[in-house]
């Protein structure tokens, strides 16, 4: 019987020849992923585990970009326990301030995260490298702290479903648009335990930055993981990045799938998850009059260049709207030498948003940019749940860099339309 | 691995708060949790469980937050085995990392009845209703994952192996 792209990994990393969903399977980890808030309890478990070394120097990734540059003492606590645990063990992937990026937007980057790889991580957008053609869930951190000790992970077999673009992608619509649709469509729990495999010509047409997306909001739909076949594109991003060997995985014609879905985007317009929930998702046209006391662009959804690219090009030569912070965050410090060097920092600057290192910061409301009461933001992040970006009376909506570029400019939650 | 015990039956959707309300974590002692099991819909629970019960439920069995003492509060309670027809994600990992067995197995979930005795046998991946007299086949558990339980858990489990 035929097999999908995710079965196929991850029949490899468990060396059988085939497994059906639903199987439990031992598999072999590629990578292993922690930051600064879920590494010291993955630490705790592996030394309560009498872990002495980890499985692999080279297979861990330890990045500290939530909290940091520290917010306050408990998080300077907290990294000093990651910082001291990562030189002990010799971590080769260890990234502190001054060279790290958000751990989704950095692990891609640094060729640590492959087509073919099996990636585990103690963040539940680790499914973000399934644009790669890579299988990648999130974990505990008890579940991260037996990886860095074995190098092996218990996983069940998920079944697949199909999502299929259809239509040729209009101006503005990017891949945050086709997740932000999809959710809506298939509500939080539409993929629970189950892989997203998303494809069709719009997927073909979209670029890896926006493939990035849309696996990193896989979880939003509850889904184990997400998953695109490597193509052309895909190839070009990853050849001058590897290091290593890598092995494109494509789902074969007669895979099995729980159900298909299919989406014409060709009308698709802009779309806004309103509060509380990614699954709340409507038309920017439908969504009415909401003014807004801030915009973020940037997080391990929208902090690529690509993201900052579209933001600047609808800020260029404006002003963000009085009574508005407009707060942009390049995703790793390669985005942001990039976005300097192609001037996008000095049309954020001229436009009046701020500019910050990159850090997770206000998408958790952590740090740089945490909402007051009843305060209205618009982002570029993952999620609107009560109280993600502050206080529990403000208001999240998600959106592409497109329309939060565009908000800041009117100061209400518009379509780049309306102000170019 | 056999377990053989009186079904206690619940229907779908039941989150970690019916589990173990988040007003008592502020402890992570078993026995303490174990007190305020499934307090939420059946207040008398945690007096009438007898160890060695099995908790038959439906789908989506432990949605909702990712707190590993909803597993433990079940496992201290005396809850054997858990059997639903589904299982959100976390609780399902975080049952086996801490010891508690569960199976997916909607045909013997639809079949039982509160109060039928069944007898779940792992190994050789079987489930008999006694009362009923009826079988059921389940995907047997593989060998690591019966060892990890009959351990205690992953972490218990790596620290004597060393590995898997
Ligand atoms: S940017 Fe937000 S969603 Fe992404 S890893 Fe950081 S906190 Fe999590």
């Amino acid at each position: 019987m035929g097999m999908t792209i995710t079965e196929k990994i991850l029949a490899a990393h468990a060396g059988l020849n085939e497994v059906k969903p639903g199987e439990l399977i031992k598999a072999k980890v590629d990578m292993a992923l922690a930051n600064d808030i879920t590494a010291p309890l993955a630490i705790k478990a592996f030394k309560t585990a009498k872990g002495k070394q980890v499985f692999a120097k080279d297979k861990i990734a330890l990045v500290l970009d939530h909290f940091t540059p520290n917010k306050d003492i408990p998080s300077a606590i907290q990294c000093q326990e990651v910082r001291k645990f990562a030189k002990e063990q010799g971590i080769v992937h260890f990234y502190d301030v001054g060279e790290v990026g958000i751990e989704h937007v950095l692990l891609p980057e640094k060729g640590l995260v492959l087509p073919g790889d099996l990636v585990i991580g103690a963040d539940s957008h680790t499914c973000t490298y399934g644009a790669l053609g890579a299988f990648s869930t999130g974990v505990g951190s008890t579940d991260l702290g037996a990886v860095m000790l074995t190098g092996e992970i218990w996983l069940k077999v998920p079944p697949s479903i199909k999502l299929v673009y259809k239509g040729k992608l209009p101006k503005w619509i990017t891949g945050k648009d086709l997740i932000l649709y999809t959710i809506g469509d298939l509500g939080v729990e539409g993929a629970l335990c189950k892989a997203m495999e998303f494809c069709g010509e719009a997927i073909a047409e979209l670029s890896m930055d926006g493939r990035f997306t849309m696996a990193n909001m896989a979880i939003e739909a509850g889904a184990k993981n997400g998953i695109f076949a490597p193509d052309e594109k895909t190839e070009a991003y990853v050849k001058p990045r590897a290091t290593r060997p890598y092995k494109i995985y494509q789902s074969d014609p007669d895979a099995k799938y729980l159900f298909v879905k299919e989406y014409d985007v060709a009308q698709l317009e802009p779309q806004v998850a309103l509060p509380h929930s990614p699954d709340n998702v409507k038309g920017v046209s439908e969504i009415g009059e909401i003014k807004i006391d801030q915009v973020v662009i940037g997080s391990c959804t929208n902090g690529r260049l690509e993201d900052l690219r579209l933001a600047a090009s609808i800020l260029k030569g404006k002003k963000v709207a009085k009574g508005v912070r407009c707060i942009v965050i390049p995703g790793s410090q390669q985005v942001y030498l990039d976005a300097l060097k192609e001037g996008l920092i000095e049309i954020f600057i001229e436009a009046g948003a701020a500019v910050s290192t990159p850090t997770c910061g206000p998408c958790l409301g952590g740090h740089m940019g945490v909402l007051g009461p009843g305060e209205k933001a618009i982002s570029t992040t993952n999620r609107n749940f009560i109280g993600r970006m502050g206080h529990v009376e403000s208001e999240v909506y998600l959106a592409s860099p497109a329309v939060a570029a565009a908000s800041a400019i009117t100061g209400k939650i518009a379509s780049p339309e309306e102000v170019l | 691995m056999i377990v053989e015990g009186k079904v206690w039956k619940f229907g779908d959707n039941i989150d970690t708060d019916i589990i173990i309300p988040a007003r008592y974590l502020n402890t992570s002692d078993p026995q303490e949790l174990a007190k305020h099991c499934m307090e939420g819909i059946r207040p008398d629970f945690a007096q009438l469980v007898r160890e060695g019960d099995i908790i038959v439920a439906g789908r989506n069995f432990g949605c909702g937050s990712s707190r590993e003492h909803a597993p433990i509060a079940i496992k201290a309670a005396g809850i054997k085995a858990v059997v639903a027809k589904s299982f959100a994600r976390i609780f399902y990992r975080n049952a086996f990392n801490i010891g508690l067995p569960i199976v997916e197995a909607e045909k013997v979930v639809d079949a039982s009845k509160e109060g039928d005795v069944l007898k779940i046998d792992l190994d050789r991946g079987e489930i008999v209703n006694l009362t009923q007299n009826q079988t059921f086949k389940i995907q047997p558990l593989p060998d690591f994952m019966k060892e990890l339980i009959a351990d205690g858990g992953l972490i218990p489990h790596l620290a004597k192996k060393g590995g898997y």
